[in-house]
């Protein structure tokens, strides 16, 4: 089967999802983002890569943060940026996702960043424009539905890789609603592609989803069991609306079993790192001491978002 | 107008006929098979020379929603009876629009239609259709299409009432609470694309209660689109207790798993989903050993209504042109002979609607299907008759292609 995020010789032109994607790629946007680490310390933060390029930000979900860091990795790449916020009174007036698309390639758009509720929509658009025969448009997948959310695995994997540098060696947990998260599936195959040689998944069988182990994911219930000895643990959101049900009693309750406090942390390794794709959930997933002590990065993962996105953007739209 | 049906291998499975012969048909009725009745003259004849002369297809589930053009698609794949399931716009709910259904089928005159009534108002599984009504105004079964009875006490009473007519109830087992948010079988496929799931428990549960309620009534119930080997095993086990319970399988769900959704292909989303290459074995032996009859699920959807992301697409795909040669294709991949293949969509959907067809015994209607089985055909848009163009094998060669169909002895495809 055809991987549309690739082009015949192999060369990324969208990126939809790690899952496929070659180890070298990946590399390659870690160490591209490395290189504009240092473009965001300037004085002047621009450089001219994506000049006269015009990048739309299509969310169709609410998002700020997501948003914000790919506004200003596109503007450090001199690209002009529109922001469409496509709520849901547009669709109820009938213009599909593909209406859309043809409407704003007719303004000359050059690159997506897509966000949608649905998994898979990004991949319907590259579909679509291959279609159309526009293969100077790009797509970025900036979460869809609970499919993909490749750019948050891969600032991920610098975040690790910059405190970690060789992931062969290393434990990596990822912890709580794996089952609705595209972050989780994302990482798990970053982690398994770069040669993570143990990842777990930690959390209430209501947050799992089934067959977790065919991607390569070890599975604990106990947390306390999960996090020993692991160098890196990645926390995730755990969205209102699941806390009350039939997936789980409480927040209370979650938070007891699967809440990343002091103490559970200390069963990791002394210098594992604390990752949190955020928006964080204080008191529910993870302890305000840890959010803010010494081994969490989650402030240090933002910043290198955006150096990431600026990669994925760069690359992508220069194949 | 007298027809004779020259040169063909006549193959009629119910009889376990497969010869080359010439059929005789006269009065819309088979008149006779290698010699023709006494005075015969045949006013027209057909050259069948390299093709396979059969009974017509019946189709044990088939969407018309836009009737003349569905039942065009029908005959021009061989299919001579349409068993229509009640989901219409409006649901198939009262004598009136059954009347009006038989009688638009008649008017257009290709292939036979078979209207399953409404087992509940609106299909809204509480209040039971008039069941009687309906069955005087043509409907040969009462079911829900692929909507819900929720409430267990409802299916029951609708059992029961169904039973004291000896009328027969179809019903897509499908637990309402496991499947309504989901969109695709819940393993590994879904859990890696982040679909969400439809466990096979959504299955075997419907059907557990089924069974149940079966052996409680008395009830005659088919189980339509099986798609779990779970499920087949419970139907084995239902059939060995000798309870009156038959079952279909979608022609799709023999030749296509759970990895065929790819990259998100809205054209591998069906009701109930694709699940795992071992559902699909298990489904093809029980079509194989005759457990199962097949039939086309022929669902057209617009191509809006699949240009969409996966989990807003609508399931379904067209059936009843491609109904013939994926049979034979599964076929031959599960070493089935001819014969046998066209069992499944001839003398079993039969069997299932107890009715006395899908032969081509002297006496019965002449519903004839003569196709190439050799010749291939691309499937494009273009080449469908059907409204909907919506399939997971645009753009593959098909083998087998209809050259003429006769309902009741007279050629409605075809020449």
């Amino acid at each position: 089967m055809h991987n549309p995020q690739l082009n015949k010789n192999g060369e990324l032109i969208h990126l939809m999802s790690i899952e496929g994607l070659p180890q070298p790629i990946i590399k390659q946007i870690l160490d591209t983002a490395e290189s504009f680490m240092e473009v965001s310390a300037r004085e002047v933060k621009k450089v001219p890569l994506l000049r006269g390029k015009s990048v739309f930000n299509l969310f169709f979900e609410n998002s700020t943060r997501t948003r914000t860091t790919f506004e200003i990795a596109a503007k450090r790449l001199s690209a002009d940026v529109i922001n469409l916020d496509i709520n849901k009174s547009s669709t109820a007036k009938g213009e599909t996702l593909l209406d859309t698309i043809d409407n704003l390639c007719a303004m000359h758009a050059n690159l997506f960043v897509v966000r949608h509720a649905s998994s898979g929509a990004p991949y319907l658009i590259a579909e679509h424009l291959q279609r159309i025969g526009r293969d100077d448009v790009h797509v970025v997948n900036a979460g869809d539905g609970r499919h993909a959310h490749p750019t948050q695995g891969l600032l991920d994997m610098y975040t690790i890789r910059h405190y970690k540098k060789d992931f062969t060696q290393l434990r990596v947990a990822i912890v709580g609603d794996i089952l609705h998260s595209r972050v989780a599936r994302s990482d798990i195959h970053a982690l398994t592609t770069l040669g993570v040689p143990e990842v777990r998944a930690i959390g209430p069988e209501t947050l799992l989803p089934k067959h977790l182990d065919k991607l390569g994911v070890q599975v604990f219930h106990d947390m306390n069991e999960g996090l020993k000895d692991c160098d890196v643990i990645i926390m995730l959101r755990l969205q209102n609306e699941r806390m009350n049900g039939a997936l789980l009693p409480s927040a209370g309750e979650y938070f007891r079993h699967y809440g990343l406090t002091p103490q559970k942390l200390a069963l990791a390794k002394p210098d594992a790192i604390v990752m949190h794709p955020g928006p964080m959930n204080r008191g529910v997933e993870i302890h305000s001491a840890v959010a803010d002590g010494s081994q969490a990065v989650i402030l240090p993962q933002v910043t290198f978002g955006i150096a990431v996105r600026m990669a994925v953007m760069s690359i992508v739209a220069g194949n | 107008m007298n027809i004779e049906i020259r040169n063909g291998r006549v193959i009629d499975p119910q009889a376990d006929i497969d010869r080359n012969a010439t059929l005789y048909i006269a009065d819309g009725r088979i008149a006779g098979l290698g010699e023709a009745p006494a005075g015969f003259v045949a006013g027209q004849s057909i050259d069948a020379a390299g093709c396979v002369v059969c009974p017509g297809l019946i189709d044990l589930g088939a969407r018309l929603n836009s009737i003349e053009a569905e039942l065009a698609a029908a005959v021009a794949g061989g299919v001579t009876s349409v068993v229509v399931p009640p989901d219409a716009d409006p649901p198939l709910d009262e004598p009136e629009l059954a009347d009006r259904l038989v009688h638009r089928g008649t008017e257009i005159g290709k292939a036979r239609v078979l209207p399953l009534g409404a087992l509940t108002l609106g299909l809204n599984g509480e209040r039971l259709a008039e069941l009687a009504g309906l069955k005087k105004a043509g409907c040969v079964a009462f079911s829900q299409a692929n909507k819900p009875v929720v409430d267990t006490e409802a299916l029951l009473r609708a059992m029961e009432y169904a039973a004291t007519f000896g009328f027969a109830v179809w019903l897509q087992p499908q637990d309402y609470w496991l499947s309504r948010n989901g969109i695709a079988h819940e393993g590994e496929v879904a859990s890696r694309l982040g679909l969400a799931g439809i466990p096979v428990a959504a299955e075997t549960i419907a059907i557990a209660t089924i069974v149940q309620l079966v052996r409680d009534t008395g009830c005659r119930v088919h189980l339509t689109r099986l798609s779990s080997a779970a499920g087949v095993a419970l139907l084995k086990a239902a059939r060995a207790e000798g309870l009156p319970v038959t079952a279909d399988v979608g022609v799709h769900h023999l030749l296509l798993t759970e990895n065929d959704i790819g990259f998100f292909n809205p054209h591998a989303r069906f009701c109930p989903p694709l699940r795992a290459q071992g559902d699909r074995q298990a489904l093809s032996d029980a079509a194989a050993s005759g457990l199962l009859a097949l039939c086309s699920d022929h669902t057209p959807v617009g191509a809006d209504d699949k240009l969409l992301p996966f989990g807003e697409a609508k399931p379904g795909a067209t059936g009843l042109e491609v109904l013939l040669p994926l049979t034979l294709k599964w076929a031959e991949a599960a070493k089935l002979t001819l014969p046998q293949a066209l069992a499944r969509i001839t003398s079993a959907p039969a069997e299932v609607l107890g009715m006395t067809a899908g032969n081509l015994a002297v006496g019965a209607a002449a519903d004839v299907c003569i196709f190439d089985p050799q010749a291939t055909w691309q499937l494009t848009p273009e080449a469908l008759k059907s409204r909907g163009k919506n399939s997971p094998w645009q753009g593959y060669m098909m083998t087998g292609k209809v050259r003429t169909t006769l309902v009741g002895g007279k050629v409605v495809f075809g020449g």
